[in-house]
């Protein structure tokens, strides 16, 4: 594959659409097809037939359009309309109305802050190419840059775009990606090589970033991994997705087949002497096995419980061989900032987070759904602009992100940039992008208690701390939350997030305490108001 | 030796030692009579950083680090006690004592036992978390040992010694959290088990009375370690 045979397919591609002169798009991510997504397609195809507008309307299915809570969801253009809770018998109408009137009782208007106060990069795509099609991807300047990198660019060039680009680790901690980049490129291949891997276990509860990028568009990640294939000297990846998502792992095979049937993965790639081949793992939805180490032993097919770093995956990873693991989010980046430039990437955002956020936005806001929003932007703007705000005009109490390894974000700091400092400053992480917005409904109590349920249950068991100290901790929640806690019991809570954050052996332990140590903060007198003594 | 092995010095509790490269904190320390507790780490199996118990403070870094499985580094400088850690490790010792049944005095191995002794060490006069005790099986189906899920800490040296020395893998762990407990086999009575070859070395670095022999009272049961250095020694395939 050269550029010129890319261009060549994107342009016969691009005619091909263009013979069309209607577009109707169907999101068939898992959101809107939990809606039946796909029995209002079949139906607006049947109508397109029926009304003989077979050769001039295309319909099409297509990822995430981001505002799931009003799903199904069809666009047509060029008339650049959107639709919202279509229901199969609207079908007719939607069709008969191309090129003339919009049908104003579907519509959702785009002009609304949830759409214009969004910056997209990892969802560029989304909801607007056919998934299943490689030609759809390579048409809108898919695997372009991998070409570029392939023939243009040396493996420490692509590197240094990266290191410069800024881009920090989606998968939580934030680690700079082109740093770990070029530890593996440092290190010595094992007897096997080395291998990159996609942390596409998404664990925690309420999130979907990462499924809904797999499902919208899965040739992202498969550029995004193999110019880090050919960055740090890797031939083989795998992608260790969870079970539990069936379209996604469906998808993402067949975007293998197609790219490995285009050359652009496989021996001699673009006809370089560049080889990588990629193969999936399915996780059994076991959270512990989205920490790094847990995974790699999962993959090799043993019980997937973390070990001491060092050695860091980068030197001693799979098989003893180094590793690079990044989550999906981070691959979906890799192409765009190969392709922009890394000083186009690294002026959006503040100065030590670069780039967009990819956030499943939940809880008690009037829009919910996926969103992608450029680093530095506010709590504020992302709940009362972009979420629309607290439904049934109720008030606003907190903001969750972080999941299971987060903290409660309060009112009076709703005016803090989204950037991976400030949010630990408050107490919280960044984390891989689940944001739970709560109203004054909600009991901090409660919310704390539910997470550390989480964590004692899915706590892999081998360290002490993170074993019994979320146990015990999750004991005294429950008490409180009984009416029978004392105040000695918020003693020995603090006391046990102190041991438990400090002494546990992975990440899970070491931020089990987080959302414990949040509320404590910034709701204490929830906590003293269910004690016994205060009765 | 290796001859490509280098020598490196460094100082634990203020004192100047020296150590090979490849060698963790806990062995340097032990070397030189310093004392650090630990429970899942036993000279001969791997070790794997689970009890945390060994957890020391190194100069320059926030986080503390488990001394079996830290490498030495040439100018580290290691704190081996103080307040914090002593006041983590008795933490850690209470941890282990609410999430089971430890009362010591019907117990086999009252007496030879590593985590009541290590309390005693560590200065433990009372629990003060809450205790979970949940009730656990009793597994007396082989002939002559038995398993007492009650007892267990979790420590995963019999699931190492089964593995590493004897080849049987016989023992694992299953679930998650704190209702993980040791498995034989397929989770199935010890005494039917196809792959134990009734060695009896899972007993004997049992830290505490959770595996033992038939027939031993209250107090009896105390253990036999030395063959694990000498088999190591005698392979010659761990370092240590
Ligand atoms: C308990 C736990 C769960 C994790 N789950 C995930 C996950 O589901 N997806 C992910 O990408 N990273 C997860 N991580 C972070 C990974 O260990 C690792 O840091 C990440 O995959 C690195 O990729 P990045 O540098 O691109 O962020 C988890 C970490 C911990 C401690
Ligand atoms: S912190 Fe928790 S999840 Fe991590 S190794 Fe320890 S017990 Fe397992
Ligand atoms: S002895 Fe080091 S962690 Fe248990």
């Amino acid at each position: 594959m050269t550029t010129d045979e890319l261009q060549q397919i994107s342009t016969i591609e691009q005619e091909t659409q263009g013979q069309y002169q209607h577009h109707v798009c169907v999101c068939v991510a898992a959101g809107c097809l939990s809606s039946q997504a796909d029995v209002v397609q079949e139906s607006l195809a049947k109508e397109i037939e029926r009304q003989g507008m077979g050769d001039k309307c295309h319909i099409k299915g297509v990822g995430c359009m981001g505002l799931c809570s009003r799903g199904p969801l069809v666009s047509v253009d060029p008339e650049g309309v959107l639709y919202q809770n279509v229901k199969p018998s609207d079908s007719a109408e939607i069709i008969e109305s191309l090129g003339k009137e919009k049908v104003s009782r579907l519509e959702c208007s785009t002009e609304i802050p949830f759409f214009q106060h969004q910056k997209k990069i990892v969802l560029e795509n989304s909801g607007l190419i056919d998934p299943n099609r490689i030609e759809e991807y390579i048409a809108v300047g898919g695997y372009g840059s991998l070409v570029t990198c392939l023939t243009e660019m040396t493996p420490s060039e692509v590197i240094d775009e990266i290191i410069k680009s800024g881009l920090r680790g989606r998968g939580g901690a934030g680690y700079p990606t082109g740093l770990k980049w070029s530890m593996v490129a440092k290190s010595r291949p094992g007897h096997n090589g080395k291998y990159i891997v996609c942390n596409a276990d998404e664990g925690d509860p309420g999130a979907f970033m990462d499924r809904s990028v797999l499902e919208s568009d899965p040739h992202r990640i498969i550029e995004g991994m193999t110019i880090a294939a050919y960055a740090v000297g890797a031939t083989n990846g795998y992608i260790y997705v969870r079970a539990e998502y069936p379209l996604a792992i469906k998808r993402l095979r067949n975007a293998i087949r197609q790219a490995s049937r285009l050359g652009l993965l496989g021996n001699e790639i673009c006809g370089t002497p560049h080889r990588f081949n990629i193969e999936l793992r399915l996780g059994a939805g076991a959270f512990v096995c989205g920490e790094e180490t847990a995974l790699l032993a999962s993959i090799e097919g043993k019980r997937g419980t973390p070990r001491p770093r060092p050695p860091f995956p980068a030197e001693s990873g799979l098989w003893e061989a180094p590793t690079l693991i990044n989550n999906v989010e981070t691959f979906a980046n890799i192409a765009t900032v190969i392709r922009n430039g890394s000083s186009w990437f690294s002026a959006i955002g503040t100065e030590k987070s670069k780039g967009t956020k990819v956030f499943a936005l939940a809880g008690r806001v009037e829009n919910t759904g996926l969103i992608e929003v450029p680093m530095g932007i506010t709590l504020r703007e992302i709940i009362f602009e972009i979420g629309g705000g607290i439904p049934g005009g109720a008030r606003f109490k907190a903001v969750q992100t972080g999941g299971p390894s987060g903290g409660c974000i309060p009112e009076n700091f709703l005016d803090a940039p989204v950037d991976y400092e400030s949010l630990n400053r408050l107490g919280s992480i960044m984390g891989s992008g689940g944001m739970i917005v709560m109203d004054e409904t909600s009991n901090m109590v409660d919310v704390a208690k539910f997470f550390m349920d989480f964590s004692r249950s899915e706590s892999c068991g081998k360290c002490t701390p993170c074993r019994v100290g979320t146990a015990v901790m999750y004991d005294l929640l429950a008490r409180i939350t009984d009416g029978e806690g004392r105040e000695q019991d918020l003693s020995m809570l603090e006391e046990l997030c102190d041991l438990v954050k400090n002494t546990s052996l992975c990440g899970l332990g070491q931020t089990a305490p987080n959302p414990v140590l949040s509320t404590l903060r910034y709701f204490r007198e929830e906590y003293n108001h269910q004690l016994v003594s205060s009765e | 030796m290796s001859p490509n092995v280098r020598v490196k010095t460094l100082k634990i509790d203020g004192k100047d030692v020296s150590a090979r490269e490849d060698q963790t904190i806990l062995s340097v320390a032990r070397e030189n009579d310093i004392f650090i507790p630990t429970l899942c780490q036993m000279d001969g199996l791997t070790s794997v950083g689970a009890c945390r118990l060994c957890l020391v403070e190194i100069k320059g870094s926030a986080k503390l680090q488990a001394a079996c499985v830290t490498e030495v580094q040439e100018g580290m400088e290691v704190v081996t006690d103080s307040e914090r850690l002593h006041s983590y490790r008795k933490m850690l010792i209470e941890l282990l004592f609410v999430a089971r049944n430890h009362i010591c005095s019907v117990c086999v191995s009252n007496g030879h036992c590593e985590l009541q002794s290590l309390a005693q060490r560590l200065g433990i006069t009372h629990i003060h978390f809450p205790f979970r005790y949940p009730k656990l099986a009793v597994d007396l189906s082989h002939d002559r040992f038995g398993m007492d899920n009650n007892r267990c800490i979790r420590c995963g040296r019999c699931v190492r010694v089964c593995d590493e020395i004897e080849g049987a893998h016989t023992w694992d762990l299953m679930g998650r959290g704190d209702a993980s407990q040791i498995v034989c086999d397929l989770n199935q009575p010890w005494g039917s088990s196809e792959t134990c070859t009734s060695c009896g070395k899972c007993v004997h670095v049992c830290p505490t009375g959770a595996l033992f022999e038939k027939g031993k009272s209250s107090s009896e049961m105390s253990k036999r370690q030395e063959f694990l250095p000498y088999l190591t020694l005698m392979r010659g395939d761990h370092n240590e």
